[in-house]
């Protein structure tokens, strides 16, 4: 049997979406937790390659592979508790799409990834990739109250819970956020939620890179805590200089409150956006990183901000920045080449300082990884995760590059 | 096995002093926090240094003897105890903080400084280490990252995960492994989150950093008094669906106000009150928390609060707290022992739940107080029993049972901050089916796979499916749930109540 008469047989005709797309790969979108299962125990059987895809908008779908395999039939929205401030849903569902259902009852997912609207939840999980928000809110990690997965071998495993606080067991959910799909299929989600603020301003003041990272100490200095600090590229901002974005979410009280410290820190030069300004301010700077081929994040110490981004410059330019210099996070986006990516990982290793390739075509992909340069003792871990989750190698996923 | 000769061997990296071997030395060691289950260790051994910890753990290696971490042994769930065949590490002189960078807002820690020690140094510049454990005049960082510790201001603050940046750990078999980085942006697979709350099983963190936050500027500090159990929890619910985040947002019931304030640390609780909600308010401008305060105070009101009290003052506010964190120390006068429970349910079921556990009180004749954070939904109930008492103690479990299952029917959980351990192993198939439990071991075996340190704990070996090798046959055939199919069937995962 063909692998097509295969899938066909254990899933119904309607899985298959592509028999076989530009570059011959069939696109199989299962129906049903147990369906991924299913399929990846086969894939596992027959030593199938197999490619995960969210909604095909954030990683070029262009990694060897025998299948493709799409969650975007895992699109179901189960429980929203405006109550408990807790939501689940499936891995497939668009961002946008479940962020209207919770603005809906009222609540909230405080968090901002880069890319598309449309993108999968799956995807933005499995590649931890959080926006502006994470200066007030966090990391994706810490909107996650558990995942139910499936292994490269059609294991059904969940992890965590859907209360806010669980310590039963390891926390498996850690590995699965921003583990790029390496150890497993993300295929349910259980969320923590926020209520939807009752104010959301946002405030940007231009200039050069320099002032304005005078200002955001400024900020931090005094205490404010925005929702959102962020340090942005005069193209992504769509500005003529660097662009300083600060945004304040909460009771209406506390934005009022906030916005008069940030006029304090600031000697009152932000400019105020425009509700609908503000949206689309944001949703472009989001959008922006899916206009360039390749996006990277990396982190230090809050003090080593500038610096970060001075080598940054240095090595493979700033045209395309954004950074939240309260906590260090800094994304990048443009165009550049394997030896330049691999020279910069070294030598921000040596200053203690990850790089995270988080898209890029394939080539450049396999050949960099998503993680490398490890600090001591860790790559025997990772290669003993994914061996415990995929034994069979049956994910394709650039972890490592090949250098 | 632990030869005479290794236990030369651990005198000559460790010093006589710091090696224990006699009975009632090992004995101080049998118990953590929880009096139900007791374990005499082997051989007890006071490291003095990250060298000689991982000298001790190399030697122990070579040997391959089980060893056991532990930090102040105020677990809640039997996680520090060792056995006759394993080797105890006590951590505790590992209590040097190694750099604290308020600039940056870290600190660098070994894993036995107290809690408690490093806000303290952190307030001279403003700063504080947000987890705060009931316990935390006591426990150490390192036992807050095995058990990823709670506390009451870990509502707004986050639990111990959030606040971890990177680990030095040394492995069973000796290596030293260096995870995360010192900015926290994960380096690779979030191998930090990972470690942290995996209770030991792992490694043993030898070298911590973590994240510090500003004190803040405002506070405001409120009791509110309840006619009946559900109306207190009903409230609760109303505050977190509000979109305010209290710092805080803590309830006692009868019993152990009672308890409270027949004790020392009597905080003026109203005696006659079915329940009281401890309420704090925090943030950087004081007309902010003003407001926030001024609109839970109508929530509190409008869902029937007898009375709310605000604190006038930081003396006020410090006894109004001295009451809640000394509140276990306070139950235990009530009787001989004490079983202090931990299980979160969602916010909204609080009110029923909390009826339920009366109900399962009643049936099997055991005196249960409540005092939780209930913001997350946090329980403990607490019994109270002498387990000289015939009988007595067949009927604490049973009652411990059946709350557990009562809290994992609305969709909770087994545990919110105090871990498995060993009490909590029976209950884990109740949350998690056989492959899940079998991901877990296998996750372990990777970090240690001889299941050396701290063996027997969290996950229940038994239970686990196999983890190797090719899949069974039966998986073949195993019918999948169609997209038509009614929601709950092709979400339901096999013998989980997660999911439903
Ligand atoms: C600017 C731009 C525009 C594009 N427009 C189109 C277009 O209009 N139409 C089109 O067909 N293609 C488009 N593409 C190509 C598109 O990227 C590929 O079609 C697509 O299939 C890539 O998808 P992905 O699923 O890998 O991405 P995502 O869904 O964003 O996934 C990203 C990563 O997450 C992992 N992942 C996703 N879901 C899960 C999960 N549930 N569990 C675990 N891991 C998961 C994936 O393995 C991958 O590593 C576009 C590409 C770019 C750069
Ligand atoms: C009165 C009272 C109130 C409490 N209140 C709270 C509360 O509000 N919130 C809360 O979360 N807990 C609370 N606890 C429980 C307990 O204090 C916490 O679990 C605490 O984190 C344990 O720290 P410890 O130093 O005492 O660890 P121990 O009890 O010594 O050890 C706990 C576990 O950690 C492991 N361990 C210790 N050090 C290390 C290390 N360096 N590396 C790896 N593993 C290690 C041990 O093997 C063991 O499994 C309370 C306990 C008491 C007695």
């Amino acid at each position: 049997m063909s692998l097509l008469d295969r899938v066909r047989a254990l899933l119904g005709d309607d899985a298959v979406e592509i028999a076989g797309g530009a570059d011959a790969v069939p696109r199989v979108a299962p129906a049903s937790p147990d369906a991924v299962a299913l399929l990846l125990g086969t894939a596992r059987e027959e030593g199938w390659r197999v490619r995960l895809e969210g909604a095909g908008t954030w990683l070029p779908a262009d990694a060897p592979a025998d299948l493709a395999l799409t969650t975007r039939r895992l699109d179901r929205v189960p429980a929203v508790e405006p109550q408990d401030l807790s939501a689940t849903a499936e891995a497939g569902i668009g961002c946008d799409l479940l962020r209207q259902q919770l603005a809906d009852r009222g609540t909230w997912l405080a968090l901002d990834p880069p890319g598309l609207a449309g993108r999968t939840l799956g995807s933005v999980v499995a590649t931890a990739t959080a926006g502006p928000l994470r200066h007030g809110f966090g990391a994706v990690r810490d909107h996650i109250l558990g995942v139910t997965f499936v292994t490269g071998d059609g294991r059904l495993v969940q992890s965590g819970g859907r209360v806010v606080k669980n310590v039963a067991g390891y926390d498996l959910t850690k590995l699965e956020a921003g583990g790029f799909g390496a150890f497993g299929v993300i295929v349910l989600v259980h969320l923590r939620l926020r209520a939807l603020p009752r104010a959301d301003q946002t405030f940007v003041l231009a200039g050069t890179r320099e002032d304005l990272t005078q200002v955001a100490e400024d900020v931090a200095a005094a205490g404010l805590q925005p929702a959102a600090l962020e340090l942005m590229s005069p193209a992504l901002a769509r500005r003529d200089g660097w662009a300083l974005a600060v945004r304040l979410a909460g009771s209406a009280a506390l934005v009022a409150a906030e916005e008069a410290g940030l006029r304090g820190a600031s000697g009152g030069r932000f400019t105020a956006l425009r509700a609908e300004e503000a949206h689309g301010f944001w949703m472009r700077a989001a959008e922006s990183f899916a206009t360039r081929p390749i996006t990277f994040r990396t982190g230090g110490l809050p003090d080593s901000s500038d610096e970060l981004l001075d080598l940054l410059q240095h090595q493979v330019g700033d045209e395309w920045v954004s950074a939240s210099p309260g906590v260090g996070a800094i994304r990048w986006a443009g165009d550049t080449t394997v030896d330049r990516l691999r020279r910069l990982r070294r030598t921000l290793a040596g200053l203690e300082v990850p790089l995270t390739l988080e898209r890029a075509p394939w080539p450049i992909r396999s050949a960099v990884g998503h993680f490398g340069a490890y600090r001591e003792g860790v790559g025997p871990l990772v290669a003993g995760l994914r061996r415990t989750f995929d034994p069979g190698e049956a994910f394709v996923v650039a972890v490592e590059g090949s250098d | 096995m632990i030869t005479p000769g290794l236990v030369e061997a651990l005198t000559g990296i460790a010093g006589a002093r710091h090696v224990r071997t006699a009975p009632a030395e090992r004995l101080t060691y049998a118990r953590d926090g929880l009096p139900t289950h007791r374990r005499v260790p082997a051989v007890v051994v006071l490291p003095g240094s990250r060298d000689e910890l991982v000298a001790v753990v190399r030697l122990l290696a070579a040997h391959h003897v089980p060893f056991v971490p532990r930090g102040a042994g105020t677990g809640l769930s039997g996680g520090a105890l060792a056995d006759g065949a394993a080797v105890l590490l006590v951590l505790t002189r590992l209590n040097r903080i190694l750099s604290l960078d308020p600039g940056n807002r870290v600190a660098v820690v070994e894993p036995g400084v107290v809690n408690v020690r490093l806000s303290a140094a952190a307030a001279a510049h403003g700063l504080h280490y947000a987890p705060d454990p009931s316990s935390q005049t006591a426990c150490t960082i390192g036992g807050n990252v095995a058990e990823n510790a709670g506390g009451p201001h870990c509502l707004k603050y986050g639990v111990t995960a959030q606040h971890v940046l990177a680990l030095e750990v040394v492995l069973a078999d000796g290596r030293i492994v260096e995870l995360g980085s010192p900015g926290g942006e994960p380096w690779g697979p979030d191998v930090v989150g990972l470690f942290v709350g995996s209770e030991g099983n792992f490694g043993i963190a030898t070298r911590i950093a973590v994240r510090l936050l500003p004190l803040p500027r405002a506070v405001r500090t409120l009791l509110a008094a309840f006619a009946s159990l559900r109306a207190a929890g009903e409230a609760v619910s109303a505050v977190i669906a509000s979109g305010i985040v209290p710092a805080a947002l803590e309830m006692m019931d009868q019993s152990c106000i009672r308890a409270v304030e027949d004790s020392v640390y009597a905080a003026g609780y109203p005696r006659d009150a079915a329940a009281v909600l401890l309420v704090e308010l925090d943030g950087h401008s004081d007309e902010a928390v003003a407001a926030d305060t001024e609109t839970v105070q109508e929530l509190l009101s409008s869902h029937d609060a007898a009375s709310i009290r605000v604190a006038a003052d930081a003396g006020e506010r410090e006894r109004l707290w001295q009451g809640r964190k000394k509140a276990f120390g306070a139950m235990g006068r009530l009787s001989r022992d004490l079983v202090v429970q931990d299980a979160v349910v969602p916010r909204s079921a609080l009110p029923d739940v909390l009826e339920t556990i009366g109900r399962i009180a009643a049936t099997y004749q055991v005196t249960v107080s409540n005092v939780f954070h209930a913001g997350d939904g946090n329980l403990h109930p607490n019994i109270s029993f002498d387990a000289r008492v015939p009988g007595l103690r067949t009927r604490v479990d049973a009652a411990s049972t059946a709350i557990m299952e009562a809290c994992v029917a609305v969709g909770g959980t087994i545990t919110g901050e105090h871990g498995v351990g060993l009490d909590k192993l029976r209950y884990m198939p109740l949350i998690f089916d056989a492959e899940s439990l079998a991901a877990m071991r296998a996750v372990r075996r990777v970090w240690d796979p001889e299941e050396r340190v701290n063996p027997g704990k969290v996950v229940p070996v038994h239970a686990c499916r196999e983890w190797t090798g090719v899949r069974s046959v039966e998986w073949g055939v195993r019918s999948v749930a169609s997209r038509d199919a009614p929601a709950d069937s092709a979400l339901r995962t096999p013998h989980s109540a997660l999911d439903t």
